[in-house]
């Protein structure tokens, strides 16, 4: 079955589903119970996830840990889980950022304690779901389940705004998820197969105009998950009104949904559609990465600053897989979890912030670092990690996304490259806003970081700082995989393994 | 020894973690018998100095080795596909100078910072960064490859952001801070971009393997060339501080002194001009660039020096010196005399670091006031500072033959002089430039030394309270003194049959190959004996004068620096508001920067985009399909559970079917 010989995937999806199902069972009173019992079963579903990585064959492309069951078997359509060395960092980030979830929770949510922790560890099943499976139906059962817990979760404990801003989240991204299901339907109807093995070891001569259409059906659904420009303007409004455990999920985990699917499903399936939308896709990367910027310098809202600032990563992260060939690419996984990290790390800040003040805007703010230097330590190696600082994670990515840009494409890898100067504008003005200058009388009481809030920072700054020194540890797994992408294994003239 | 290399970044770095965990608790512990500074400030200079006495005992090694040249790698660091970066160092003559320069300064800079900062509560976050600095700046000089050159080149910015920023709860340091890392960065876009062609170009990274490509090349990469050259320019006019990027270094002041000393004198400001040493093949290939590259730096040490002659801080003067004196190096560099860049940065990172220290503790004696219009007569009341202060402004004013700045100044100025290529006649403008810029570095630097240690005191409340800095300040006050003056004679003019070590000798093997190139070019002329002497007369006339001038006008007759700045009336005050150069970026760029960012939100996104497309959309589907309608419950739940419990039933369904 796999090297482990025991069906980790589906036991990795199930810890969360039915730490569910217990937490279901404790009374909604019983609040302390309910969130250790969160914690505990995240982190048992986190360490489940170790040994993925652990026993992970590096140096093979292909899929591993894979487990394949009929599940609509009179339809030919397959309950097939697996995992290769892209997704196998996305469920790490996955699990990881679960984890950081709940402890952020911890104070913030009071009431409701129990289903706010219930559906967290729905999401994460749902997550998880989409990044192991290999069988379409079952990726866009799993793609539109996701919805249903975020949306609930900024609906029920968001700010003021937040029905609006559910809403605009559900529908948006549900509507866009449809052109979907089209393009399922229509692979398995053309191929009569939706098991994405058989799928790619195949030959189903797709015809180019199919394939242009397939990717923009798949296509449209992914831009709006990422989100690509002009398709960004529902996270803002999710980011701000989310609770932070929310936005911690959306940024660090969710949006990635949307690239996963470009890499596991559009640039394999459709290798004549990528050709065709690649430079289409990369200038709306690239658009988006000066347009984040700016539109995040004019913020005043922290919080939507962050979300602003995620539009022009998620920005670099999309060019380097349409424009940045093997080097590109390979950095856009790592990127990938990178921004999950730093931005992730970034919400929980502001959240340890907003928990104290209730405010998010800058101007309330001013001064801080000498009341909390703490929370101000943590919070400006975040924004480093961010801003792509060498020595810290975000920078590997970056920096390699470019150059692999850069040798494709010149124009674009300039102006993306712009953007690095405009991320140090508006991460530093929040930095100074918030952190640096007098102290602004009002937050005289403000108090520094607990021990919990410590302990998730310190867990997210030390992976900054492991993936900065050591990003081999990742592109170790990610390269075998990323080359057998038919676009870059074209550039790189290796055989694609055909079990993948 | 050399393959322990490494150990000059790991003690730092072992610095900032003591002081970064326990630096609070260690002073708190030790607070009976010792100031704050004492505890982590002793930390923070140990790790230091341990770090110069490894790179000492490379300098040994090295030293009578020809061509010594090792790279020393650690790990791989990034691998994808044929990308390859390790984290991976060379020690040459050229990194090993700056190693010295780097610990050693550094080294006496921290331990001045223990006595400078003793008022200080924060002298833990302060050593922090100062170690972490030091870490920063051995990984930039280091590198075997342009990776780790920029990585060690964002990590000095971050540095510097962090310690101009130190005092955060002022505004005017906070926004120094962020101005410097932000104008930093543009430099950067350039410099990560001519990475980024290298890369393209070659298939490396490795400074050597570049070298080499380059060498074996037969012309087809000129104009590949030429634009790596202009865009690590880039880099080097953000971080050298070069017109039209010097903006930031005069706000650097904002950070506490030994800051100034380390960061915005001695080390990290020179680091484009190392940089271009490092790669003196390529710009030796591009000797249009390179003209260009000269005349930014002369025309930079010029105006700097303008703003540097009506300045009143002490600091600021020093600062404006400082972009004068690295427009001096980067002359150098672009004319094509690697080495006497090189040693013009060595010897300026002892006497520039000497003025900022002495400066510092006439600052520190004086409540923090540095306004030279409330200092003055403190020569008797601090004589330690007074003359240590003395030496380094003679070696910065070119003093003849006895100080460092003299000869290191005049190398470059031959040089300049000597340039063939395009044109003699740039040769000549470059040096007439230089020349001038000498005399007025003359006059304002001794403008500073009468207006601060001589005359009348000017605040009397505040000379009373003047004192004489304690030992742990005025030692390394010393030995920079001692080396502004002896650092000289290690590059001596050879056409006067003089020993010049540091070119001929030290530094040689690393210029061979740029100096073959530039030989075979006809790059420069080469002057004899009698027009030397003839240049050398010049420079030390020009010194003198400028002194004299000083003299003349701050202490014979007051009365005309006063008349004059009347008489130049507008002028004057364009050049005492810095040519109103910040407000034309602030009309021209940043306004118009945020005015673009606050249309995009508030018209373009919020509006357009948001507004009208996407909930327009929405809403006219809303209008016309009463399904909507009845759908739009208020509750989203509602209809959210109703599609989750579908897919759910569905799925469950088929599944068990």
């Amino acid at each position: 079955m796999n090297q482990l010989g025991f069906p980790i995937i589906s036991t990795l999806l199930a810890i969360p589903l039915i730490g569910a199902l217990m937490l279901a069972a404790i009374p909604a009173s019983e609040k302390r119970a309910i969130r250790v019992g969160a914690l505990f079963i995240t982190l048992i579903a986190f360490f489940a996830s170790l040994p993925l990585y652990v026993s992970f064959t590096a140096g093979y492309g292909g899929f591993q840990f894979e487990e394949s069951y009929p599940w609509i078997a009179q339809l030919n359509i397959m309950y097939h889980v697996g995992i290769d060395g892209i997704s196998l960092f996305l469920v790490l980030l996955c699990t990881f950022l679960a984890v950081i979830s709940v402890l952020c929770s911890w104070s913030a949510i009071q009431e409701r304690t129990k289903e706010f922790m219930i559906l967290i560890l729905l999401m994460e099943t749902a997550m998880l779901g989409v990044f192991v499976s290999l069988d379409l139906f079952l990726f866009y059962v799993f793609w539109e389940a996701s919805l249903v817990p975020m949306a609930l979760l900024i609906g029920q404990w968001g700010s003021q705004d937040r029905v609006y801003a559910a809403v605009k989240f559900f529908l948006y991204t549900f509507i866009a998820s449809t052109l979907m299901l089209i393009g399922v339907v229509y692979v398995y109807i053309r191929t009569g197969h939706s098991d994405l093995g058989i799928l790619l070891a195949g030959d189903w001569h797709f015809t180019n105009g199919e394939q242009w259409w397939l990717f923009l059906a798949f296509g449209l659904a992914f831009a709006v998950k990422v989100p690509l420009f002009p398709f960004h303007t529902w996270l803002p409004a999710a980011h701000v009104q989310a609770p932070t455990a929310g936005s911690v999920i959306l940024a660090g985990v969710l949006l990635k949904m949307g690239v996963y699917g470009y890499l596991r499903i559009t640039n394999v399936l459709f290798p004549a559609g990528f050709e065709a939308w690649a430079p289409f896709l990369s200038m709306l990367a690239v658009i988006g990465i000066i347009y984040g910027a700016l539109v995040a310098l004019a913020q005043e809202d922290v919080k939507s600053l962050v979300a602003y600032s995620s539009v022009a990563h998620m920005g670099f992260i999309v060019l380097g897989i349409f424009s940045g060939g093997f080097q590109g690419t390979s950095g856009a996984v790592m990127q990938m979890v990178n921004h999950g990290l730093s931005t992730g790390a970034l919400f929980m800040m502001i959240g340890f912030l907003y928990e104290r003040r209730h405010t998010r805007m800058m101007h309330d703010y001013g001064g801080i670092f000498a009341k909390v230097p703490i929370f101000g330590a943590y919070f400006l190696i975040a924004v480093f990690s961010s801003v792509g600082l060498p020595g810290l994670n975000g920078f590997v990515g970056e920096f390699v996304i470019l150059v692999g840009t850069f040798k494709h494409n010149t124009f674009l890898a300039v102006i993306a490259t712009f953007g690095i100067v405009l991320a140090a504008w508006y991460l530093l003005t929040a930095v100074r806003e918030v952190m640096f200058g007098p102290l602004n009388p009002d937050n005289d009481g403000l108090t520094d970081l607990n021990f919990r809030e410590i302990s998730a920072a310190t867990a997210l700054t030390i992976l900054f700082f492991v993936l900065g020194f050591f990003p081999n540890l990742i592109f170790d797994k990610v390269n075998p995989s990323v080359e057998q992408l038919p676009q870059i294994a074209q550039q790189q003239n290796v055989t694609i393994v055909m079990d993948r | 020894m050399v393959e322990y290399v490494w150990l000059t970044i790991a003690f730092p770095l072992i610095g900032v973690l003591i002081n970064l965990f326990f630096g609070r608790l260690l002073e708190d512990a030790f607070s009976k018998w010792f100031k704050r500074s004492e505890v982590t400030g002793f930390i923070g200079s140990v790790t230091v100095v341990l770090s110069f006495l490894v790179s000492f005992a490379i300098f040994l090694q090295a030293l009578g080795i020809e061509h010594f040249s090792h790279q020393v790698k650690l790990w791989d660091w990034i691998t994808i596909g044929d990308f390859h970066v390790a984290i991976s160092f060379l020690v040459d003559p050229l990194s090993i100078i700056m190693l010295l320069v780097v610990t050693g300064v550094g080294s006496l800079i921290h331990i001045y910072a223990v006595g400078y900062m003793d008022h200080d509560e924060g002298s833990a976050r302060f050593f922090t960064y100062l170690n972490l600095f030091v870490a920063s700046m051995l990984v930039l000089v280091l590198s075997d490859n342009y990776a780790g050159l920029y990585v060690g080149w964002e990590l000095v910015g971050v540095c510097s952001y962090l310690l101009i920023g130190f005092w955060f709860f002022k505004p005017s340091a906070a926004d120094a801070g962020k101005k410097a890392f932000i104008v930093n960065r543009i430099g950067d876009f350039g410099f990560a971009l001519g990475i980024f062609l290298i890369w393209s170009t070659f298939g490396t990274l490795d400074y050597m393997e570049v070298f080499h490509e380059v060498g074996a090349s037969h012309g087809e990469f000129a104009s590949v060339i030429n634009w790596v050259t202009i865009l690590l320019f880039v880099g080097a006019i953000g971080k050298s501080a070069q017109i039209p990027l010097y903006v930031w270094l005069p706000d650097a002041m904002e950070g506490p002194t030994p800051v100034s000393a380390l960061i915005h004198a001695a080390t990290m400001v020179t680091a484009g001009v190392y940089m271009i040493a490092r790669n003196n093949v390529l710009f030796a290939m591009a000797p249009n660039v390179s003209l260009v590259i000269a005349f930014v730096g002369a025309i930079t040490a010029f105006f700097a020096a303008t703003m540097a002659l009506v300045a009143f801080d002490l600091k600021r003067v020093l600062a404006y010196s400082t972009i004068s004196q690295l427009g001096y190096m980067i002359l150098a560099v672009g004319v094509g005399a690697y080495a006497a860049g090189i040693f013009h940065l060595f010897t300026h990172a002892f006497f520039k670091a000497l003025l900022f220290m002495a400066a510092g503790s006439v600052m520190h004696a004086m409540k923090g006031v540095i306004d030279m219009r409330r200092l003055g007569g403190l020569k008797d009341k601090m004589p330690e500072t007074y003359w240590t202060f003395l030496i380094g402004a003679a070696a910065l004013s070119g003093f003849p033959l006895i100080t460092a700045g003299f000869w290191s100044k005049d190398n470059i100025l031959v040089k300049a002089f000597e340039l063939q290529q395009p044109n003699q006649a740039f040769g000549i403008i470059l040096y007439t430039i230089g020349i001038i810029t000498a005399l007025l570095t003359a006059f304002y630097t001794f403008r500073a030394v009468f207006m601060t240690f001589h005359g009348e005191p000017r605040d009397k409340n505040l000379y009373d309270h003047a004192h004489e800095n304690r030992r742990v300040m005025t030692l390394p006050l010393w030995i920079l003194a001692i080396f502004s003056i002896g650092a000289g004679f290690l590059g001596l003019p050879s056409k006067l049959g003089l020993p010049n070590w540091i070119e001929d000798g030290w530094l040689y093997s690393v210029m061979a190959e740029s100096h073959e190139i530039l030989e075979h070019a006809h790059h420069f002329a080469h002057i004899g004996f009698g027009l030397e002497i003839a240049l050398l007369s010049i420079s030390a006339v020009v010194a003198l004068v400028g002194i004299f001038g000083a003299w003349h006008v701050y202490i014979r007759y007051p009365q005309i620096a006063v008349d004059t700045a009347r008489y130049a009336g507008r002028f004057y005050q364009l050049v005492l508001d810095k040519y109103r150069v910040d407000e034309l970026y602030d009309t021209w760029i940043i306004e118009p920067g945020k005015g673009l960012a606050d249309i995009l939100a508030k018209i373009v996104d919020m509006n357009f985009i948001d507004k009208t497309l996407v909930d327009g959309s929405a809403n006219s589907v809303r209008g016309l399909g009463h399904i909507m309608a009845i759908l739009q419950t208020g509750y989203i739940r509602n209809y959210v559970m109703v599609i989750f419990v579908g897919i759910v039933v569905m799925g469950v369904y088929f599944f068990l079917l």
